[in-house]
This record gives structure tokens, sequence and C-alpha cells, in this order.
């Protein structure tokens, strides 16, 4: 117990304890405007929206493909399934650079999706797969197939077993994948910064923000700290109602 | 059954009061002291070490991004002089700001050369610059350069000036103001243009609102981005240092330089810090850094020399331009101040506008 709380000490409450000291090291007044002015807001809202949309998109398609891997037999499944990892292991900012590559101005395959939210979105999508495959899948896995065969034999369409039998078992680990994804995108910067130049998304301002900072010292950052708060709180308010949606739903 | 779970209970609750607790006194004793832990190494950029052994002294250089291959050249030519002899270089070559800034933090350095005066501003209230850094012959100022526009081989779109920027049609590539310095310098460059072609502060402004949210259809990080975006295919212009487009030119890169009629001089500082331990090696370097055999170097390197003798025999490589300084629009901190500082700079509204991800407050 005392070796988990230093840990999550060390990683997580001291470094966050610092920037929320940051956030209000200037005073009351200048922690709200750093996250009240409109680009503020437009960059809350814009990345709100945009992080909601993929973790959807992103849970449904990680979900399908998670039920592929699992049920399916194909030629090549073992190395499709170690490259849904492959996410993890590539540095977000080569993501990046490829799908400028691959949708920018000179796509090879004649799509041009530059500057547009579509490319910023399916980077996260890319980035965040992992997440919605992988809390899915082990579930999946363990999931009783007696109580499917047992509705089929009864007459239940495959549609119907699949949304009253086997979705409300996934559902907690569905949820979960959802909220890790949503959290990644809130957060995610290496993948957009080559993407998101004309779109304005609140990790990118919060780079602004530092890179214009006048001055040294910690004061100087205050205005990307209290942004950066801002983000945090709305992510973190909004995970706690995804797990709580997802322990009221459940039984 | 509820006694036995009541002192493990106890001990959780206590142990994680203890941990916010000694959270937050760490916050409130570290948020409140600046920077004075030592960090070493360089903030992401490229770099490298010089000099063979046995030397007198090694000296610490951060600059900003660009002129990494020029120093490179200059610091073996100054082994080879009697002053230099048996000084090694460890180089650090990324953006100006975040090389600022790491340094105030407590990067080492003995020199460092920067973008924009600001930069080293930054370092004389960190006590250390001293603040009569710009204050010699040169005014500390190393090399100068300035803004040019860079379009495809040919000029399909047939820009000759700042007019034809804002034209219908017109893709424009620079880099976004809030965290490159190069942006900054294109944006004075054009706003200093249209005051000397007559316009009013009012209407120059206007200028750059059509620019900026009009025309230009990508604002990347840095310079280096902004000229990697535009060599990839985008945009029909691009505005970027003169250093950097005969650096790209003579790269092979498969651009064409366009000069308009006035345009910025860029003035990049260089500085010694004061706290070096080969003080007076630095001091050494910098000054011979200014003198006609090191400024030749700059010239051939593609950075306009300071020094009017030596800028004459260059006269074939860096073509006449009604050149106007930052000084004459207010110099930097004014300039910041109006222009680049949130919320109301002038250029932050007009990318707000835009939908640039720019510095919000």
């Amino acid at each position: 117990m005392g070796l988990s709380t230093l840990y999550l000490s060390v990683i997580v409450l001291i470094p966050v304890a610092a920037l929320i000291s940051v956030a209000l090291g200037s005073g009351l007044h200048a922690f709200w405007t750093s996250f009240t002015s409109s680009l503020a807001l437009k960059a809350l809202w814009q990345t709100l929206a945009l992080s909601a949309v993929v973790a959807v998109i992103g849970s449904v398609m990680g979900t399908i493909v998670a039920w592929v891997l699992v049920r399916d037999q194909f030629p090549g499944k073992r190395i499709l399934n170690s490259i849904i990892d492959l996410p993890f292991a590539l540095p977000t900012i080569v993501a990046s650079l490829a799908l400028l590559g691959l949708y920018g101005t000179s796509s090879p395959v004649g799509i041009n999706l530059s500057l547009t939210r579509t490319i910023v979105a399916i980077a996260l999508l890319f980035v965040t797969l992992p997440f919605a495959v992988r809390s899915v899948q082990p579930v999946l896995l363990e999931v009783d197939k007696d109580v499917e065969e047992a509705a089929a034999s009864l007459g239940a369409s495959n549609a119907t077993t699949f949304r009253r039998i086997v979705l409300p078992a996934l559902r907690p680990a569905i949820l979960s994948g959802t909220a890790l994804s949503f959290a990644r995108c809130m957060g995610e910067y290496g993948s957009i910064v080559l993407l998101a130049t004309k779109i304005p998304i609140a990790s990118l301002v919060i780079f602004a923000d530092v890179e214009s900072a006048t001055g040294s010292g910690n004061s100087a950052y205050q205005p990307a700290a209290g942004l950066s708060v801002a983000l945090l709180v709305i992510a973190l308010v909004v995970l706690f109602g995804l797990r709580k949606w997802g322990a009221d739903r459940g039984r | 059954m509820n006694k036995r779970l009541d002192r493990p209970r106890l001990r959780a609750v206590t142990a994680l009061g203890l941990a916010i607790v000694a959270a937050l006194v760490v916050a409130a004793c570290g948020g409140s002291s600046d920077a004075t832990t030592k960090t070493s190494g360089s903030s992401g950029g490229s770099g490298g070490t010089q000099g063979g052994s046995g030397s007198k002294a090694t000296l610490n250089l951060v600059g900003y991004s660009t002129p990494e291959k020029a120093y490179d050249v200059i610091n073996k030519a100054y082994a080879a002089t009697p002053g230099g002899k048996g000084i090694a270089f460890k180089t650090s070559f990324a953006a100006s700001g975040a090389q600022s800034r790491a340094v105030a933090a407590g990067q080492p350095a003995d020199v460092v050369a920067f973008s924009t005066a600001p930069d080293i501003t930054r370092l004389v209230q960190a006590g250390l610059v001293a603040s009569n850094w710009a204050d010699g012959p040169t005014k500390g100022i190393v090399n100068d350069s300035t803004v040019v526009m860079i379009v495809r081989p040919g000029n399909p779109k047939h820009i000759t000036g700042w007019d034809d920027l804002i034209k219908p049609g017109v893709k424009v590539v620079t880099p976004n103001p809030a965290t490159s310095g190069s942006a900054r310098w294109n944006i004075m460059a054009a706003y200093g243009s249209e005051l000397k072609e007559g316009k009013s502060p009012s209407q120059a402004l206007a200028y750059l609102a059509t620019l900026l949210e009009k025309n230009t259809v990508t604002q990347p990080d840095s310079g280096s981005d902004a000229l990697q975006a535009f060599v990839s295919g985008q945009g029909d212009v691009l505005l970027d240092y003169e250093s950097d487009a005969i650096a790209a030119k003579r790269a092979g890169d498969k651009i064409q330089i366009v000069y308009p009629k006035s345009s910025i001089l860029i003035q990049t500082p260089i500085a010694v810090i004061k706290k070096s331990s080969h003080l007076a090696q630095a001091q050494a370097y910098v000054k011979w850094l200014l003198t006609p055999a090191a400024q030749k170097l700059w010239g051939q390197q593609g950075y306009r020399p300071v020094l009017p003798s030596v800028a004459k025999q260059f006269s074939s490589t860096f073509p006449n331009l009604d050149l106007f300084t930052i000084d004459s629009l207010g110099g930097w901190t004014k300039v910041d101040t109006d222009f680049f500082t949130a919320p109301n700079g002038s250029v932050i509204k007009i990318e707000e506008k835009a939908g640039v991800p720019t510095a919000s407050s």
C-alpha cells in the first residue's frame, strides 16, 4: 500500500501538484483568464469535440477489430494481431509525418486532406487504436460461448445475440477503452503537430503559450499551466462520468 | 469483520493524506524558486564536439537552429588561428526560443547566438548575460540576413513583391509567430514594407490580416518545418531567411529566390555568458567573429557581413534592397508587446481569427 502510494505520488501526484501551483501562482484572476480567453475556449471546445468523436468511432471500430481477431480464422491473423500495437511503438511525430505524406498535398493516392479536421481525426484514431482493441480483446476471449450457443439454439438471430448477450458482457471493457482513447486524444500532440496548423487544438495552443513566454521562471508559464489545468479538469470530469455510467449500467 | 478492516484502512488513508500534503509542500517550495537546478544536454537539437585532444578550453556554443553548418566551418577556421589554437567547441543548435529557455534554466553555455534580441534579453534578466552586451561596435550583432520570398522554379505565380502575396489564389507559407522567431521577422518585414510604401499603420495591419487569414495556407511551428512543408508541395511562396534560402538552393532544393523591393534587416545577436568558466576565451572568440576574416567566412556561408568593408566584397551574392531595421519599427520589446503578446497583440488577434493555434493569454 505504501509503495504504491509513494509510486503514484512521485509519478503523478507531485508533478500535477506542481502544475497546479504554477497555474495558480500568478493569482486567481490570471488563472481565470488563462482558460477563458476566446482562443482558449475555442481550443478547449475543439479538442473536446474532436476527442469525443474519435473515442466513439475508435471504440466501435476497435470492438469490431477485436471481434475479428478473436472469433475469425484467417491467414496472417497473428501478424495482424501484432500490428495492433504498432501505434504504441511508433514515435508520434513519425505518425504525423506519415499521414502528411500520405494524405497531404503530395499524396501518392491522390487524397488531399491537408489542414482538415479529418486528417487530425485519422491521426487520433491511429494512436488510440491499441486502446480500443486491447481493452475489448481479452474480455472477448473469456466470454462464455455457451450462452451465445444457447441463445442461437433458442432461435435468436446473430444481431439479437450480439446485442443482448455479448455486448452487455463487453460494456465495461468497451467503456474502459473509450475512456483511455478519449484521455489520449485530449492530450495528444506529436501526431497532430504537423497536421493541425490551422486548427486551434488545446495541446498546440499550450505549446504556443510556452514558446511565447517572455522572461524566465515559472510565472512565465502560468498561461500554459492554467490552460493545461482546465484541459485536465475537463478530461477528468468526462472520465469520471464514463466510469460512473459504466458502473450504473452494469447489473 | 469491520474491526479487522479498520487498521489497514486507517493506514491507507493516512498514507494517502501524507502523500498529498507532501505533494503540496514540494510544489510550494519548488514552484517559487526560479530555475536554479542544473540541467545538462541540449534541448532536443543537434550539435557536436569539435577540436582535438589537449585543448586549452572547450567552449559551449548554444545557437538557433539554422546556422549549424556555418558555425561548423567557422569554428574550424577559428581553431586554425593563433588566438583560437587549442579551443574546442561543444555545440547545440535548436529553435531559438527553446534554446534561450534552456540556458535560462541552467543548460551550460559559454556563448549564445540566437535569432532575435529578446532571446538574449531573457538571459540578461536571468543574470547570465551582462546588460551591456549590445554596446560593442556592431551592437552585439554577429551577422545579418533579410526576409526573402522562395517560389517554385520559373516563378509560375509571378511573385515580385509584397503586394503579390495578397492577390487571390496566391498561397503563402510562413511559420507560426507564437512559436517561431523566423515568423516574427517575416511578419515585421511585410508590415514595415507596407509602411515604406506609404501605407498607414492601420492599412499595414489590414494587409497582415489579409495575408494571414486569406492567403496563408499553413503556419508550421518553425522556419525549418515551413521550408519542409513548402518543398513537399504546400503553397506557392514561402517567406524565409535569405541565408536559409541560399543554403537550400546550394543543397539542391528546387526553389527560386525572389527579392522584394524592400525588406527587414535581420540582425542576429551573439553574447557571452558572464558566468562562463572560460570567460576570456569566450570573449576572444566573439571578438574574432567580428573581424574581417571571420566576416568573410560568414559571407561565404550566405550570411550578410556586418562590416561594411567586407559586405562590399559580396555585392553579387547579396542584392541591394531597401533594408529597414526592427529599431525603425520601435524595437523588439515594443513590437513584441504590441503585435505578438497574447491576448491583445494585433497579430495574435489576426492569427486567432485565422484559426491558427497561437498563444491564448
